[in-house]
C-alpha cells in the first residue's frame, strides 16, 4: 500500500531547486534586456507644468522616453477600476504615466528605456519636471475635515459611502443596561516582499505577440489587462509568474502601471524590455494599507452579553481606488469574529489621501476589524470586572449554530455565512496553551520582581477561499510522468508540494512523479488568482477534480486492455492492478501509451499504440464517441460561498518599568483552517503570518510628513523585524473540516497576521493597567501614555485566573 | 518623445577579474558597477538576490574570503582578485544540498526563497566558527537578515540543524577514511 501523502509534513518539492541558486525570479530573467527606469513626482499633489527631456538623451545607451503624451491608444485612458461597487460613488484610478496632475509622493511620469539601469537612472536625473504644488491631504482625519481635496470632483474626499444594519441598533442600544465608547486608532504598514514587483516582456515580431513575465499574484489578470490595454487579441498574449519573492497582497493590485507600460514599449521597440523595482520604488508607488479611524459604540448586560455594536470607521484608502472598496467591506463584515453582536450597525467612509493607494495586505482589512472587535470585548470585561476570556465566550457562535448567517453581504457579494467552527473547543485549547488561569500567580510573582506582565487575546474568523472558480489540469505522459497545472499563482506557499500532495493520493501515483506549475497562462488560462487564503481550497480542490476524472479515464482504458471490471482495479504507485490479484496489472504509463491512438511510433513504448499493434477492437473507433485521445483532464472548482477559518491568539508581554521597553515573552495560537493537507507548511504560514502582525503591532508605521512626504522609506527607517524581534510561536491546531468542499479545506495564509495587533494591544493593556487605543504603540508612546495616565488615571481592573 | 542623438562619451569600461565559486572570472564592466550586479548581470550567477540595494536586507550576502559581506554595498572593482564565495559556490546541484541547504528543506526554513541564499551564505560562514550553537545563539546569528515569510523560527531550528548534519557528514567522511585506511576505529567527535 502507498503511503498516504495528504495530511503528512512532506518536505517542500520547490526547496532544492530555490536553496541552490537555481531559482529565477523576475530579474533573474531576459539577461541583455533593456531596462526601465522611471521618473516619479517628488510632489505628494501638483500640476505638472512642464517636462524637458532634452538633457536626457545625452546619455549614452538611452533607447527611448515617454511622457504620457507618447502613450497610445488605451494606454493613455486611466487604469482600470478592478472590483467596482454601488458604494464605490467617487472611484477614481491614475494613469500609467501622470497626466497633468500627480496625486502622491512616487507616482510614475517619465519612463526611460536604456542599455542597462544605471544609464537609465542616469538619464531620468536629467529629466527636469516643472511643477505647481497643490495643497496636500494626509491622514484620515485631515481627509475626513476636507479643508482641501485630493480630488477636485470627489467631495469631501469621499470615494465610497457604506452602511449594513442588522437588526434595529438604536432600539437595541437604548434598551441595553451598559454602553460604551471607543475611539481607536491603527496606522498604515505595508507587504514588503523581499522582492519588489518587476515585469519583464518579450515581443516577437515574427509571430506578432507578447510574452510577459510578471512578478504577479495573478498572471491571468495581467494578460487580460495588457491584451485590453494594448489592443491585442488574448491569444496574442501569454503571461508567466516565474518564481516571485513573496506578495502578501501587493502584488494581485493589477495592472500596475509598469505591467502595461513594459510590454507596450517592448512591442513599440521590438525589444526585450525589462523593469525591477527597487526598495524605495516600493515604498513610494507600491500599495500600503491598514490605516482607519474607528469609534465603536457598544451596549451589553450585565454578564457582558452583547446586545448592540454600532460602528462607524474612516479608511484611508490613498489617492486612487484601483481594488475598489474590497478592504474597509472586510473590515466591516469580519469585524464580528466569533461573537454574535445582537443588533449591528456599520457605517464606513474610505476617504482620499495624497499617499500611496492601499489595496489588499495580508489580512486585508481584518487586522483593523479584530482590533475593533477585540478591543471592545476587553473594554467590556473591564467595564463588568469579568474575565476577558469568559466575557468572549459568553458572546461565542455555539458549533450548534453553524452555518451561521450574519445576514450581512461579504467581499464577495455572497453572505456572511459561516460554515462551521468550534470556537469553544479552540478557546480552551488556547487557555490551556498559554496557562490562562495560572497567569495571576505568574503575574504575582514578576510584581514581586519588580516585572511587569500582561496577558493578550484575540480572535479572530477568516473567511476563506473566496470564489469565484479555479482550474486544475492533469495529464499523465508516456514515461509516466504526471503533469499537474493550475492558474494561481505562488509566492512561498508550497503549492508544488501540496497540490503534488493532492493529486499523488488522488491518482495513486508517488509523489516525486508529480509536477506542477502554477501561475502560467499558456499551461491554465482560466484562473483567477492568488489572494484571500484561497489557494489551497481552490486549486487544491480543481486539481483533486482533474486527477479523479484521469484516474476515471485511467481504470476505463485498462479495464478494457486487462479486460475486467473497472471496479475491481486499483492504483497504486503508478501501477494499475486488480483487486486481490496483484498479478494482473498495467502500468499507468502504459495506459497513457494506449490512451492515445498512434499511426507513428516514435519511441519503444508508443509501439503498443500504433495501428498494428494489434491491441484494438476493429469494431470501435479509435477514440470512442465520448472520448478524447490522451490520459489527461481538466475541472474546475466553483464554490457557492467563502469557507471560514479561524483562530485565538494570546500572548504574554513585559513591559520595562522604566524604559517603556516592550518584549513579548510567548507567543500562543490555536488554529483551525479545516483539514491540513501539510501541517509544516501550515506552520510556517503562521509563523510568517505572526511575524509580520509582530512588525504591525510595534515596529511598522509608514511616516508621512505634513507634506506627503514618506520618510521612513527604506529598510533602515521601516523597522520591519528580524528575528531578535520576533517571538516564537507556539501553536496547536483544531481541525473542523469544511463541509462546503470535498477536502474539508479551509485557507491558512493569513490567518496568522490577523489578531496580533489587538493581542498585543490587550497584553500592554493588561500589564499597565490603562486602555491602549492606537497602534502600533512604541516604547516612547508607551512611556507618553504613562505620564499622561499618572495625571489622570482610567484603571482597567485585572481579573483574570481562578478567584 | 523626441529622436535625438546622444553626446556624453560612453562610461570607460574595467577588466574586473574575481575568483568565485573557485574559479577565475573576468568581465567588462564600469567602476561603479555594484558587486551584487556585476555576479547577477555581467557573470550570470543569479543566485544571488537584490533586496533593498542599501545593505539592511542581507538577501544579496556573498562571502568575500570566507567573510559574509553585503554585495550591494561594494563595488565589482573592490572585489577584484578575492575569493567569491555565491549560494552557487555552496551548492548548485539539487540532488547534492549542502549542510545548511539540507537543513533548510528539513525544517521547512524557507518560503519564496527570495532572502534564503543571503542566509545560507550567512549561516555557512557562521558555522564554520560556531559548530555548535544553541538556539539563542543561532537566533542572534542571524539577526542581521530579513526575511518576511518565514517568521524566522524554523530558520533558528535549521541553522541547529545543520550543525548536527556536518557534524554527521563529518563522521562519515573520518568512517569512510577509516574503512579505506583498513581500520575499524571510526569514532568521530560530536556525533549527534
Amino acid at each position: 500500500m502507498s503511503t498516504r501523502q495528504f495530511g503528512e509534513r512532506v518536505q517542500r518539492r520547490e526547496d532544492p531547486r530555490l536553496l541552490t541558486g537555481n531559482g529565477r525570479y523576475l530579474d533573474d530573467l531576459g539577461l541583455g534586456a533593456l531596462t526601465a527606469a522611471f521618473v516619479r513626482s517628488p510632489h505628494a499633489h501638483a500640476r505638472i507644468v512642464d517636462i524637458d527631456i532634452d538633457d536626457a538623451w545625452e546619455v549614452d545607451g538611452v533607447e527611448a522616453i515617454y511622457t504620457w503624451e507618447d502613450l497610445t491608444g488605451r494606454v493613455a485612458e486611466p487604469l482600470p477600476v478592478l472590483i467596482p461597487h454601488p458604494a464605490l460613488t467617487h472611484p477614481r484610478t491614475g494613469y500609467c504615466l501622470a497626466k497633468d496632475e500627480v496625486n502622491h509622493v512616487g507616482e510614475a511620469i517619465v519612463m526611460v528605456i536604456a542599455r542597462d539601469r544605471y544609464l537609465a537612472e542616469d538619464a531620468a536625473q536629467r529629466i527636469r519636471v516643472t511643477y505647481d504644488s497643490l495643497p496636500v491631504v494626509v491622514g484620515v482625519e485631515s481627509a475626513r475635515a476636507a479643508q482641501t481635496l485630493v480630488h477636485d470632483d470627489a467631495p469631501g474626499n469621499i470615494a465610497a459611502h457604506l452602511l449594513q444594519e442588522v437588526g434595529d441598533v438604536t432600539a437595541a442600544m437604548a434598551a441595553a443596561p451598559n454602553t460604551l465608547t471607543l475611539d481607536l486608532e491603527i496606522e498604515r504598514s505595508a507587504c514588503m516582499p523581499m522582492e519588489g514587483k518587476g515585469v519583464f516582456a518579450r515581443w516577437d515580431a515574427d509571430e506578432q505577440s507578447l510574452r510577459i513575465y510578471s512578478s504577479t499574484q495573478t498572471s491571468t489578470g495581467v494578460r487580460a489587462a495588457v491584451a485590453a490595454k494594448l489592443g491585442m487579441p488574448l491569444a496574442k498574449v501569454e503571461c508567466i509568474a516565474p518564481d516571485v519573492g513573496g506578495g502578501f497582497g501587493v502584488k494581485i493590485m493589477h495592472p500596475w502601471p509598469e505591467e502595461v507600460l513594459v510590454p507596450w514599449a517592448a512591442r513599440l521597440l521590438g525589444r526585450d524590455v525589462k523593469w525591477t523595482e527597487d526598495r524605495r520604488e516600493h515604498f513610494i508607488s507600491s500599495s500600503h494599507e491598514r490605516g482607519q479611524l474607528q469609534q465603536v459604540t457598544v451596549g451589553f448586560d450585565d454578564e457582558g452579553h452583547l446586545l448592540a455594536l454600532d460602528v462607524q470607521f474612516w479608511h484611508d484608502n490613498g489617492a486612487y481606488t484601483p481594488y475598489g472598496i474590497i478592504v474597509p467591506i472586510i473590515t466591516a463584515t469580519q469585524l464580528l469574529g466569533p461573537y454574535k453582536p445582537g443588533a449591528y450597525r456599520v457605517e464606513f467612509w474610505s476617504l482620499f489621501t495624497n499617499t500611496v493607494l492601499v489595496t489588499p495586505y495580508r489580512g486585508a482589512g481584518r487586522p483593523q476589524g479584530c482590533y475593533a472587535m477585540e478591543r471592545t470585548m476587553d473594554a467590556v470585561a473591564a467595564h463588568l470586572g469579568l474575565d476577558r476570556a469568559e466575557v468572549r465566550s459568553r458572546n461565542f457562535i455555539q458549533p450548534e449554530e453553524m452555518p451561521y448567517d450574519h445576514g450581512l453581504m461579504f467581499q464577495d457579494g455572497r453572505p456572511l455565512k459561516y460554515d462551521s467552527g468550534d470556537f469553544p473547543a479552540s478557546l480552551a485549547k488556547l487557555k490551556a496553551l498559554v496557562g490562562w488561569d495560572d497567569f495571576a500567580a505568574y503575574r504575582e510573582e514578576a510584581a514581586a520582581e519588580g516585572r511587569r506582565v500582561g496577558l493578550g487575546i484575540g480572535c479572530y474568523v477568516e473567511g476563506t477561499g473566496v470564489g469565484p472558480y479555479e482550474g486544475g489540469h492533469v495529464h499523465v505522459e508516456t514515461s509516466g510522468r504526471v503533469n499537474v497545472a493550475t492558474g494561481l499563482t505562488t509566492q512561498g506557499q508550497g503549492h508544488q508540494t501540496v497540490l503534488a500532495q493532492i493529486v499523488a493520493d488522488e491518482l495513486g501515483v508517488r509523489i516525486e512523479d508529480v509536477h506542477v506549475t502554477t501561475g502560467d497562462t499558456r499551461r491554465m488560462a482560466y484562473a483567477v488568482g492568488t489572494f484571500a487564503s484561497r489557494g489551497a481550497v481552490m486549486s487544491g480542490n480543481a486539481v483533486a477534480l482533474a486527477a479523479k476524472a484521469v484516474r476515471a479515464k485511467a481504470l476505463r482504458i485498462a479495464a478494457d486492455a486487462l479486460e475486467v471490471s473497472a471496479d475491481d482495479l486499483q492504483i497504486e504507485d503508478g501501477v494499475i492492478s486488480v483487486k486481490g490479484a496483484p498479478g494482473t496489472s498495467i502500468a499507468l504509463s502504459t495506459v497513457a501509451v494506449l490512451s492515445n491512438p498512434l499511426r507513428y511510433a516514435f519511441d519503444e513504448s508508443s509501439k503498443a499504440a500504433t495501428q498494428f499493434a494489434g491491441t484494438f477492437d476493429p469494431d470501435k473507433p479509435p477514440v470512442a464517441d465520448d472520448e478524447e485521445p490522451g490520459l489527461e483532464g481538466q475541472d474546475f472548482y466553483s464554490p457557492t460561498q467563502a469557507t471560514f477559518a479561524n483562530g485565538m491568539h494570546a500572548a504574554i508581554v513585559e513591559t520595562d518599568p522604566v524604559t517603556a521597553e516592550i518584549r513579548i515573552l510567548r507567543y500562543c495560537v490555536i488554529h483551525d483552517c479545516g483539514v491540513m493537507i501539510n501541517p509544516m507548511i501550515v506552520e510556517g504560514q503562521v509563523h510568517g503570518g505572526v511575524a509580520q502582525g509582530v512588525g504591525g503591532a510595534l515596529y511598522e508605521r509608514m511616516a508621512y510628513d505634513e507634506s506627503g512626504q514618506l520618510l521612513n522609506a527604506s529598510f533602515m527607517d521601516f523597522l520591519m523585524p528580524y528575528a531578535s524581534e520576533v517571538p516564537h510561536v507556539e501553536t496547536d491546531h483544531l481541525e473542523t473540516p469544511s463541509p462546503l468542499n470535498p477536502l474539508g479545506l479551509k485557507g491558512a495564509g493569513e490567518a496568522g497576521t490577523i489578531p496580533v495587533t489587538a493581542v498585543i494591544a490587550s497584553a500592554i493593556e493588561h500589564a499597565e493597567g490603562f486602555p491602549v487605543r492606537s497602534m502600533p504603540i512604541s516604547p516612547s508612546e508607551l512611556w507618553e501614555l504613562r505620564r499622561k495616565h499618572a495625571e489622570s488615571p482610567v484603571p482597567v481592573p485585572a481579573q483574570e485566573g481562578s478567584r | 518623445m523626441s529622436e535625438q542623438t546622444t553626446d556624453t562619451p560612453p562610461e570607460q569600461l574595467l577588466s574586473i577579474s574575481l575568483r568565485v565559486n573557485g574559479v577565475t572570472r573576468t568581465a567588462s564592466a564600469p567602476a561603479r558597477r555594484l558587486l551584487s550586479d556585476f555576479l547577477r548581470h555581467d557573470l550570470g550567477l543569479t543566485g544571488t538576490h537584490v533586496g533593498c540595494e542599501h545593505g539592511v536586507c542581507g538577501a544579496c550576502t556573498v562571502l568575500v574570503d570566507g567573510q559574509p559581506m553585503r554585495a550591494c554595498l561594494m563595488f565589482a572593482v573592490s572585489a577584484q582578485r578575492h575569493e567569491v564565495t555565491t549560494i552557487e559556490g555552496i551548492g548548485n546541484d539539487p540532488e547534492k544540498l549542502s549542510p545548511v541547504q539540507q537543513a533548510f528543506t528539513e525544517c521547512h526554513a524557507l518560503q519564496c526563497g527570495f532572502c534564503t541564499p543571503g542566509f545560507v551564505t550567512t549561516i555557512t560562514a557562521y558555522l564554520e566558527d560556531n559548530p555548535d550553537p544553541t538556539p539563542e545563539e543561532a537566533r542572534e546569528a542571524i539577526s542581521g537578515n530579513l526575511c518576511r515569510c518565514t517568521g524566522y523560527q524554523n530558520i533558528v531550528s535549521a541553522v541547529c540543524r545543520a550543525a548536527e548534519i556536518r557534524r554527521d557528514r563529518a563522521d562519515r567522511t573520518e568512517i569512510d577514511q577509516s574503512v579505506d585506511l583498513g581500520t575499524t576505529d571510526g569514532e568521530g567527535e560530536g556525533s549527534a
